[in-house]
């Protein structure tokens, strides 16, 4: 049994039909992603995971149970968190209060604070600015901090939106190295991006989705070789 | 050069500058003429110092209220000023029955307490109610409709206490611990005014403390700056919103028995003027800042005490403190016309861009 499983969704912004009919699976310790053009239904297909849209057809399944009653808080509490497209960190928060919220499902404290250790640690740039407010940290630090935030509620599933997105080509490699080290830790990823060269270089699988529907579905390598893909996405002719 | 100066500015400009600097020269006459005239000694300016601060701690605390809402809401909560009423004229009949049976004169401190416990929990219990029955259910509709359904809310509870306590003014019962005076330094300083000042200063303190150092106030200006990603995180964003209104609920039944114990009276409408006024406090300081709401109250209450014999005695005005409201008010527009953003504005602009 996958780990999460999105079944035959469709999700709609009003009368627009956003999803049509988006099936995914993704194995637990897998890197999967999702790649497509602007306003393909990337972010649209992990909202409606994270349950901030809910869909009006098909299922969503985390190990086999149903999310469909579930709110967007307490989907975190099932094992899915979410870095959202743009960080959308708490830029008034301090950089320790931000990673705190992160932990807002947790009431252990000890288990926090480690946490948070083992953040500053994956992220030392974070530490030297733990006391500053989080709106005046650069661009690359607000996108370690919206990474280490998710990370704080010990997720089995993140869910990443454009971690590259508006970032120096030196950021977008530390943020791939990130990812790659949590998935060597253990963490399952679903990854949506419009890089679509380096998502496939970390993935194992990869869907690709166009106007809301699910058209093509393959391992990375193959992804990678594929004529379609390479034209469409990795600007080749 | 010149032109694109004149093109920026046009008739409407102008007409608000005229109007301001005639407003400020006004103030400035009239100031100075007061001050020249001698009509009020250092000692009555105390009295009126101590007055407007009394006064206006008690619109800091309801104003934390309108504050807290729109940092979650982005929404007046116009019957906020009935949350207010609610309390204390509840507890109105607590105060008498604990009055009656002289264990008000026995034990005043506990009794105090009694009728402040009562007040907030019907206030709290009030404010919560309102949101979930009359806000929750208008999440993501247009910005004007729970507007104008707090406006509806604000006339319900009015006339719903109107209807269960009846129309007459009730007189809370006096008490001995809180009436006479103190001398300090040579002034005489009431002792229900230095009470205010204290009990509203004590709940500011511990209001901005929770905000700022426990858990859930974090979560709560987690939810103010973006409630996507609040949900994200696993932060209940209708337990916050529920939350903030219980807080602003508090404090607005807190502060309703201090305004009952310093004028002494509750009814129904009781709630309207402290209510816009507070709403005026909030807007001085800049709405969905905290401190600013706190400040801009204190400063609202100082200017309404100070300013009509200090502005307006020395113009000639025979009675200047039928217009106390007049000076409130005319702030507010002038706030508007010319900091939008309130006192502490930056910070919330910044948090726009």
């Amino acid at each position: 049994m996958a780990m999460l499983e999105v079944q035959n969704v469709h999700a709609y912004y009003g009368k627009i039909h956003a999803l049509k009919n988006v099936s995914l699976k993704i194995e637990k310790g897998e890197i999967v992603t999702l790649i497509g053009g602007n306003g393909a239904g990337k972010s649209t297909t992990l909202r409606t995971i994270s349950g901030l849209l809910k869909p009006r057809e098909g299922a969503i399944l985390l190990n086999g149970e149903n999310l469909a009653d579930y709110k967007a808080h307490q989907i975190v509490t099932k094992g899915i968190t979410q870095v959202p497209e743009g960080r959308r960190i708490f830029g008034q928060l301090t950089v320790t209060e931000n990673l705190d919220m992160g932990a807002f499902i947790c009431r252990d404290k000890k288990l926090i604070a480690e946490n948070v250790e083992r953040i500053f640690e994956m992220f030392p740039r974070l530490n030297e600015r733990r006391k500053q407010v989080a709106g005046t940290l650069s661009g690359g630090e607000q996108q370690m901090l919206a990474m280490g935030r998710a990370l704080m509620s010990n997720p089995e599933i993140l869910l990443l939106d454009e971690p590259s997105m508006g970032l120096a080509p030196v950021l977008v490699d530390a943020v791939f190295e990130t990812i790659q080290k949590l998935h060597a830790a253990g963490t399952t990823i679903l990854l949506v991006e419009q890089n679509a060269r380096m998502a496939l270089q970390v993935a194992s699988r990869g869907y690709v989705i166009q106007t809301g529907e699910v058209v093509l579905h393959d391992v990375a390598d193959s992804l990678l070789n594929n004529d379609m893909v390479r034209k469409s996405y990795m600007g080749e002719n | 050069m010149f032109q694109k100066w004149k093109d920026r500015i046009d008739v409407t400009d102008i007409v608000m500058w005229l109007i301001g600097l005639t407003l400020l020269s006004l103030v400035l006459w009239g100031s100075i003429s007061t001050l020249r005239a001698g009509l009020y000694t250092g000692r009555h300016w105390v009295d009126f110092l101590i007055f407007g601060l009394a006064q206006g701690s008690i619109y800091a605390l309801i104003a934390t209220g309108y504050t807290m809402v729109y940092g979650v809401l982005k929404m007046i909560n116009f019957a906020h000023g009935e949350v207010f009423m609610s309390g204390p004229f509840t507890a109105y009949f607590v105060a008498i029955a604990l009055w009656q049976s002289d264990f008000l004169d026995n034990y005043p401190i506990i009794g105090l307490m009694i009728i402040f416990l009562s007040s907030m929990a019907v206030s709290t219990t009030i404010a919560y109610f309102l949101e979930k029955i009359a806000y929750r259910p208008l999440r993501g509709a247009p910005r004007l409709i729970p507007l104008i359904t707090a406006i509806g809310a604000s006339f319900f509870l009015q006339y719903l206490f109107l209807g269960l306590y009846g129309s007459g003014i009730q007189a809370y019962p006096d008490m001995e611990i809180l009436t006479g005076f103190w001398m300090v330094a040579g002034v005489r300083i009431l002792r229900i005014q230095v009470v205010v000042i204290i009990a509203s200063v004590l709940l500011m303190v511990a209001l901005y403390s929770f905000i700022m150092l426990t858990r859930v106030g974090k979560a709560i200006r987690a939810v103010s700056e973006d409630k996507e990603a609040a949900a994200l995180m696993g932060i209940s964003v209708d337990g916050m919103i529920s939350t903030t209104f219980v807080i602003g609920g508090m404090a607005a039944g807190a502060a309703g028995v201090l305004y009952a114990l310093m004028y002494k009276q509750v009814y129904f409408f009781m709630g309207f003027i402290p209510g816009l006024k507070a709403f005026t406090a909030a807007v001085l300081g800049g709405i969905g800042n905290i401190p600013g709401a706190m400040l801009g109250g204190l400063f609202l209450g100082l200017i309404e005490s100070v300013g009509p014999s200090l502005f307006l005695d020395g113009l000639g005005i025979v009675a200047p403190y039928q217009l106390k409201d007049a000076i409130a008010f005319t702030m507010l527009v002038m706030v508007l016309i010319f900091r939008p953003t309130g006192i502490m504005g930056e910070r919330l602009s910044a948090k726009k861009a």
